[in-house]
C-alpha cells in the first residue's frame, strides 16, 4: 500500500480556468521521505491542499493512507499531520496550550505521543508559557511540527517548511525529518530549495502544475545525459552571451560564480570552446567538468 | 461534547487574553448607554429667539417674559426691524423671529385681538416644528390669561371653552430616557452578538488557523457551536450590564417580568449570531466583515424603530423593518420595560425571532464549506 498515491490529479482555478495542477501522478511508499521540488507557483500548495482534503480536485483521484481524499476525508483527517506553509497556530495561545489543544482535538495527550516530539519539544520547553505569536521564526516552525505530529499521524504533509528559515535551522529541520522517517512516518515535503532535494528518498520535479521527472535524487542526477562543465572567466555576463551564441554550446547559464555549460553532442572536446572564447578576447578562462546537481537537472528539464 | 468543551475553553482563553476586545465588550455598553440617551434627545431646548418689538408696551414685554420664562427659548437679540432679524437667521444666530406689531397693546385692549408674526428657520425640521409649536402654545396661553383678566374685569361670563387634560400612560413624566435606553440596549446586544461573531470567524480565516482546524476531525457543527456559544454568553452578559446601568443611572425598573426579558434575549441572540456567521462565510478579511456588518448595523438601527416610529415610515420601509430582527427586540424591550407586557403579549414576537434564528443559521451553515 502507498502512503500517498495521486493519479492524474487536476485543479483549475477561477473563471480564467487557470490550470494550477495538471494531471499530476505520483506515489509515496510507506516510510518514504518524498519531496515535491519546484519554484513558487508550480502548484505545490494546491497539491498539498487537495491531498489534505482542504480542496476538492477537479479531476483525477488520490488516496492518503489508502483512503480516498474525497470519499473518506473524515477518516483521512484523523490520520494525517499537516503543516501549512504559513504559520497557522493560535498566536494568542501559549506553546503548551496550542500543543494541548491539538492533542485533545485528536483525542490524545501530549504524554501519550511525547516520544515522537521529544527531540523537538526539548528546544521549545523553555518557552512553553510564551504565546505562539511571540516566538522566533525557527521556534514557530518547530511548534508547528510538534502540533502536526502530536496525534502520531501516518502521513505527514509539510508544505515549504523551511521557507524563510535560516540555514542552520533548515539543516536541523531536515535531521528531524530523518528521525521521524526512522519512526515509520511517511513524509511528503515540498520545497523550492534544490539543495534540500538531495535529502529526500525520492523527488518529483514540478513546474507549471506538471511533473517533469520523478526518481531518487541520485537517479535524476545520473540521468543527466550530457557532460556538464563549469566555466569561469573575466566579464562573466559577456562570456555567458558569447558561449550561448557560439556553435559549440547547447546551453549555458549562470550558476553562482560559474557559468554551467552543456556542450553540443557532436563536440568532442571542451578545448574547442576554450579556444574560441580566448580568440574572442576573454581572459582568465577556467573550465572543468563537474557532476550535475539537482538544480542542473531541473534547469535542463525546464528547457 | 468533549470537542465543544475544548473549543469553548480555547475561545474564552482567547477572548480574555485580548484585553482590548474584553474592555470593548464591557466598557462600550456602559459608555454608550450613559452617553447616547443624553445626546439622542428629542426635547428641544435653548431655541434662539429674536424679538422684533415694535410696540415697546407693557403687554408686549409681559408676553416676551412669559416666553423666556418657559425655559425653551433664549432671547438672543432684539433687532429693530424684521430685516435685521432675518440677517440673524441667515447668520444662524437666531432660530425664530417673533415680530410684535406697533399697535399690539392698543389693539388688544381696544379691539380684543391682534396678530403677531412668527418666522421659523426650518433647516432643522425638528427644532423648527417644535419651536414653532411651543411658541404658539405659550402665546395662546398668554392670550387666555388676557381673556380671563378681561372677563373678570367686565364681569362678563367667559366664553365656553373645551379644556383638554391629557394623561400620559406608561411613561407619565414623558421621560425620554425610558424610551431610548431599552432601544439602545437592544442595539448593543445586537452589536456584540453579530459583530464579534463575524469578526472572530473571519480572523481565523485571515490568519489561516481555520486551515489547521479543518484538517482535524473537528466537525463543522462543533466548530460553529464553539464560535456561537461564547458570544451568546457574552451577549447575555452585555445585556445584564446594560440593565444594571439603566437601573443605576436612569433609575429604570422594568415594569414587566425580568425573566421574560432574558428569555427573549436568549431567543433573540441566535438570530444575530447566525447573521454574523452568515456574513463571515462571505468574507475573507476582517476588513470586509467590518464593512458589511457596519452597513447592516446602520440599517438595523435606522430602520428598527430606535429613533423614529416604524408606523410613520413609508410602506416599503415598514416592510424592510419587518425583516430586521432588531425591530422585534426593540419593540419587545419597550413593551416589557415600559408597559409591563406579559408572555402572551410578546409570544408572536418570540415565534418571529426564533424563525429568524433558524433561517439565518441554516443559511450560514449551508454556506459554510469545510472543503471548497
Amino acid at each position: 500500500m502507498f502512503a500517498v498515491e495521486a493519479k492524474e490529479l487536476r485543479k483549475v482555478y477561477g473563471k480564467e480556468k487557470t490550470v494550477a495542477v495538471d494531471a499530476v501522478s505520483f506515489s509515496v511508499k510507506e516510510g518514504e521521505l518524498f519531496g515535491l521540488i519546484g519554484p513558487d507557483g508550480a502548484g505545490k500548495t494546491s497539491i498539498f491542499r487537495m491531498l489534505t482534503t482542504l480542496l476538492l480536485p477537479d479531476g483525477g483521484a488520490a488516496s492518503v493512507a489508502g483512503l480516498d481524499i474525497v470519499k473518506d476525508y473524515k477518516e483521512i483527517r484523523k490520520r494525517l499531520g499537516y503543516m501549512p506553509g504559513k504559520f497557522s497556530l493560535y498566536a494568542d495561545l501559549t506553546v503548551e496550550e496550542n500543543l494541548n489543544f491539538f492533542a485533545t482535538v485528536f483525542g490524545t495527550t501530549i504524554e501519550e505521543n511525547y516520544h515522537l516530539i521529544k527531540d523537538i519539544y526539548v528546544q521549545l520547553a523553555p518557552f512553553k508559557n510564551r504565546r505562539a505569536g511571540k516566538l522566533s521564526g525557527g521556534m514557530k516552525q518547530k511548534l508547528a511540527l510538534c502540533c502536526a505530529l502530536i496525534h502520531k499521524p501516518e502521513v505527514l504533509f509539510l508544505d515549504e517548511p523551511t521557507t524563510g528559515v535560516d540555514p542552520v535551522s533548515r539543516k536541523e529541520f531536515w535531521e528531524m525529518l530523518k528521525r521521524l522517517k526512522a519512526q515509520g512516518i511517511s513524509i511528503l515535503v515540498s520545497t523550492p530549495y534544490m539543495d534540500e532535494a538531495a535529502l529526500c528518498d525520492k523527488i518529483a520535479l514540478i513546474q507549471g502544475g506538471k511533473i517533469l521527472s520523478i526518481d531518487t535524487p541520485n537517479a535524476i542526477v545520473e540521468d543527466f545525459p550530457n557532460k556538464l562543465f563549469a566555466l569561469k572567466g573575466d566579464s562573466m555576463y559577456l562570456l555567458l552571451q558569447a558561449a550561448n551564441t557560439s556553435n559549440f554550446v547547447e546551453h549555458a547559464y549562470a550558476f553562482g560564480e560559474y557559468a554551467h555549460v552543456i556542450l553540443k553532442d557532436n563536440i568532442s572536446s571542451e578545448d574547442l570552446l576554450l579556444d574560441y572564447l580566448s580568440q574572442e578576447g576573454f581572459g582568465a578562462l577556467e573550465m572543468k567538468q563537474i557532476v550535475p546537481s539537482i538544480e542542473d537537472c531541473f534547469i535542463r528539464l525546464l528547457r | 461534547m468533549r470537542t465543544i468543551r475544548l473549543l469553548l475553553e480555547k475561545e474564552f482563553r482567547q477572548i480574555f487574553r485580548n484585553k482590548s476586545i474584553l474592555a470593548l465588550i464591557l466598557v462600550m455598553p456602559t459608555m454608550q448607554l450613559i452617553i447616547l440617551p443624553l445626546a439622542a434627545n428629542y426635547e428641544v431646548k435653548n431655541i434662539n429667539l429674536a424679538v422684533v418689538d415694535n410696540d415697546h408696551s407693557n403687554s408686549s414685554a409681559q408676553m416676551v417674559n412669559k416666553i423666556v420664562a418657559s425655559g425653551y427659548f433664549k432671547l438672543c437679540a432684539s433687532p429693530a426691524n424684521f430685516e435685521q432679524g432675518m440677517e440673524l437667521i441667515e447668520l444662524d444666530k437666531a432660530d425664530l423671529i417673533l415680530e410684535i406689531p406697533a399697535v399690539f397693546e392698543r389693539n388688544i385692549t381696544r379691539e380684543g385681538s391682534e396678530k403677531v408674526f412668527l418666522a421659523v428657520n426650518a433647516i432643522n425640521g425638528v427644532k423648527a416644528g417644535l419651536g414653532g409649536t411651543y411658541l404658539s402654545t405659550i402665546i395662546k396661553n398668554y392670550n387666555q390669561d388676557i381673556l380671563l383678566k378681561w372677563a373678570q374685569a367686565s364681569k362678563i361670563p367667559a366664553a365656553p371653552q373645551i379644556n383638554i387634560t391629557a394623561s400620559n400612560w406608561f411613561n407619565p413624566s414623558l421621560n425620554y430616557n425610558f424610551f431610548m435606553v431599552p432601544g439602545i440596549l437592544a442595539i448593543l446586544v445586537t452589536m456584540v452578538g453579530g459583530f464579534l461573531t463575524a469578526l472572530n470567524i473571519v480572523k481565523e480565516k485571515e490568519l489561516g488557523t481555520i486551515e489547521q482546524i479543518n484538517v482535524t476531525p473537528i466537525k463543522k457543527v462543533h466548530f460553529i457551536l464553539g464560535k456561537l456559544i461564547p458570544f451568546w454568553i457574552l451577549g447575555n452578559i452585555v445585556f445584564t450590564i446594560g440593565l444594571l446601568v439603566s437601573y443605576f443611572i436612569y433609575g429604570i425598573v422594568p415594569v414587566g417580568n425580568l425573566a421574560l426579558m432574558y428569555a427573549f434575549v436568549i431567543a433573540y441572540l441566535p438570530a444575530v449570531l447566525g447573521f454574523g456567521l452568515l456574513v463571515s462565510t462571505f468574507c475573507e478579511t476582517q476588513q470586509q466583515a467590518m464593512f458589511i456588518m457596519f452597513f447592516f448595523m446602520m440599517i438595523f438601527m435606522l430602520m428598527g424603530g430606535l429613533f423614529t416610529p416604524i408606523e410613520s415610515m413609508p410602506k416599503w420601509a415598514q416592510i424592510v423593518a419587518q425583516f430586521n430582527p432588531v425591530t422585534y427586540l426593540i419593540k419587545v424591550m419597550r413593551m416589557i420595560v415600559l408597559k409591563g407586557s406579559g408572555f402572551r403579549d410578546v409570544l408572536p414576537h418570540f415565534f418571529t425571532i426564533i424563525l429568524f434564528g433558524v433561517v439565518l443559521n441554516i443559511l450560514a451553515i449551508l454556506n459554510y464549506r469545510k472543503t471548497s
